[in-house]
């Protein structure tokens, strides 16, 4: 592919690699959330609510910095993850860390959503016939919630797709490590006569977000017509 | 096997405070809505945490607040036919009838499965999914699904209210095949005096949170003093056998040594059936009377006389077919002079008696 250089090009590649496992890692979070928000009552659920949203409406430039501050390497987080081998500062596992964040609340919402649309008599039903609480939400709950959790999961991907704010001020933008598609585009047009390169990542981003979405509304209407009993 | 049941329970005014026995067979919680049976069967379940109480399948304790027992409705092993199915939308009908199977301690055998499915007709929907099935198949479905997980009672509250009349004849069948071939103890709720009609084994009449009254079916419903849905409502039951279809379209029964005409009902001479005979739909007369067009003219002493607030009276008279409520007026009661032990003749219109009265 010559129109993309090679920089262009582990752009994309490592952008593909955060993404996705931001969306992993966010998911059994997400999940827990949801869950807790959807079904419990407990004190402090007010807070959690909040601090859920929180990335949505901070200035990702802000969610970054306190990323940077709790995981940096003096970081009180940082320092006793490196303990432990695990080091998010400026590294490709920090943009992820960063992506994840900044897509919890559209993946927490996803999902939230479906888990309220679950009728509990279903769960009554399943517990009368002799489930326990955990096989009643993975035999009824979490198959009836399926499309919530992919339409989450895939808004999340794209959302890590896009995300440079948070990532640019935590992670910095270092070619190869943690240069994503955004940070890349924009690197390109800081230097004259890149313009041209930048155009071609902008196509790839402009792609890969209708590609999602296309995948979004093919899976999710798939699934929501298995799970509707028709 | 026995259920005893004893609650009380508060919530927004309404008080409940009942206890009960529900033995062998179907156990009619029989009220009006608002009188407390869905509460009491949640109760029973475990979907409801009552203020007080004690539930115990004979020994088996399944809920005492005073000794702070309350089994999780999953370790109960009672199976639940709710009103509205409630059958899992994922799964196809096969999945559904095998999904409790994987949870009972003693699973039921491949060859229990194909039984249930061969009495409740089931065979041609065990690929489709519920969103393909009509209201009667997909109640159907959940007594199966229920039956299935090897329940140690079956509970039911209001399975019928959602169907249609055609759909209540399709179900009400299979209920009684329950009760008289799987043997299953049932405790089912409903507002419908032909349902219990027909079902009950025990009655168990609800009103405002409170038993008005309790016992073997024919007994509670032949009490005058039991109206627990009005006294429009009320009618006694006979038990008769099926002896001839007449070439006229109808279908002469016998109860007790006395002949009934019905208009035609199915079945074989022979067959046991039950008689609703709805209090409203009798005359009574002193004398027996000639000349009439009525074919049913029974023979009773009269039991009790319960007046009613209006100018109504319910009147309970012992006759050889059982007993029979009549609901005539005080004037009435009065001018025959009507009395406990006073001889006289019910008289029943053979029409008057609706199919779905008798089964």
């Amino acid at each position: 592919m010559g129109w993309l250089g090679a920089e262009a090009w582990s752009a994309i590649l490592l952008s593909l690699k955060v993404s996705f496992w931001a969306t992993l890692g966010a998911l059994p979070f997400g999940l827990l959330a949801a869950y807790a928000l959807a079904r419990w009552r407990f004190p402090g659920r007010g807070l959690l609510n909040g601090l859920v949203h929180l990335p949505l409406i901070l200035p990702p430039v802000v969610t970054g910095y306190l990323l940077l501050l709790a995981f940096g390497t003096r970081g009180p987080l940082g320092a006793a993850l490196a303990e432990v081998g695990i080091v998010f500062a400026f590294r490709w596992t920090g943009a992820a860390l960063a992506a994840a964040i900044m897509a919890f609340p559209l993946m927490v919402r996803a999902i939230r959503l479906s888990l309220e649309a679950v009728d509990p008599g279903l769960e009554q039903a399943s517990a009368t016939l002799g489930a326990p609480p955990w096989r009643v939400f993975t035999t009824v709950t979490l198959p009836l919630i399926l499309p919530g959790i992919l339409a989450g999961a895939i808004l999340a991907f794209a959302k890590a797709m896009g995300e440079f704010g948070a990532t640019i001020t935590f992670v910095s933008n270092i070619p190869g490590q943690t240069q994503t598609i955004p940070s890349a585009i924009y690197a390109f047009l800081q230097v004259p006569g890149a313009e041209g390169a930048a155009l071609a990542l902008v196509a790839v981003s402009v792609v890969v977000a209708l590609a999602a979405l296309a995948l979004a509304e093919v899976v999710s209407r798939r699934v929501a017509r298995r799970v509707s009993g028709a | 096997m026995s259920l005893s049941v004893a609650l009380a329970h508060r919530f927004g005014g309404f008080a409940l405070d009942v206890a009960f026995e529900a033995p062998a067979g179907i156990t009619v919680l029989f009220g009006r809505s608002g009188s407390g049976k869905s509460t009491i069967v949640d109760a029973v379940a475990g979907l409801l945490r009552p203020e007080l109480g004690r539930v115990a399948l004979d020994g088996r304790v399944l809920l005492d607040t005073a000794a702070g027992i309350a089994l999780p409705p999953h370790r109960r092993r009672l199976g639940y036919v709710f009103q509205d199915g409630r059958l899992f939308p994922h799964l196809t009908v096969r999945q559904n009838l095998g999904y409790g199977r994987r949870f009972a301690p003693r699973p039921a055998p491949a060859a229990e499965m194909a039984r249930v499915v061969e009495m409740l007709g089931l065979g041609p929907l065990l690929e489709r999914r519920p969103g393909r099935l009509s209201g009667g198949e997909k109640q159907r479905v959940a007594i199966g699904r229920a039956l299935l997980a090897s329940p140690d009672m079956i509970l039911a509250d209001e399975p019928l209210a959602a169907l249609d009349e055609a759909r209540k004849a399709e179900i009400l069948p299979y209920f009684e095949r329950l009760r008289d071939e799987v043997a299953i103890p049932v405790l089912y709720v409903s507002h419908s005096a032909a349902e219990v009609a027909r079902l009950a084994t025990t009655v168990v009449a609800l009103s405002d949170g409170r038993v008005v009254g309790q016992g073997p079916a024919l007994e509670v419903l032949g009490d005058p003093m039991v109206t627990p849905t009005g006294v429009r409502d009320v009618g006694a039951v006979l038990e008769a056998r099926l002896v001839a279809h007449h070439p006229d379209g109808l279908s002469e029964l016998e109860a007790g040594g006395l002949p009934l005409l019905l208009p035609r009902v199915a079945g074989a001479a022979g067959r046991r059936l039950r008689v609703r005979i709805a209090a409203q739909d009798v005359i009574l007369s002193r004398a027996r009377p000639e000349g009439l067009s009525a074919l049913n003219i029974l023979p009773g002493t009269v039991d009790a006389i319960r007046p009613g607030d209006g100018p109504g009276a319910l009147v309970s008279l012992r006759t050889p077919a059982g007993t029979l409520l009549a609901r005539v007026t005080r004037r009435s009661a009065q001018a025959l002079g009507l009395a406990p032990g006073v001889a006289c003749h019910a008289v029943v219109k053979t029409v008057a008696i609706a199919p779905g009265d008798v089964g």
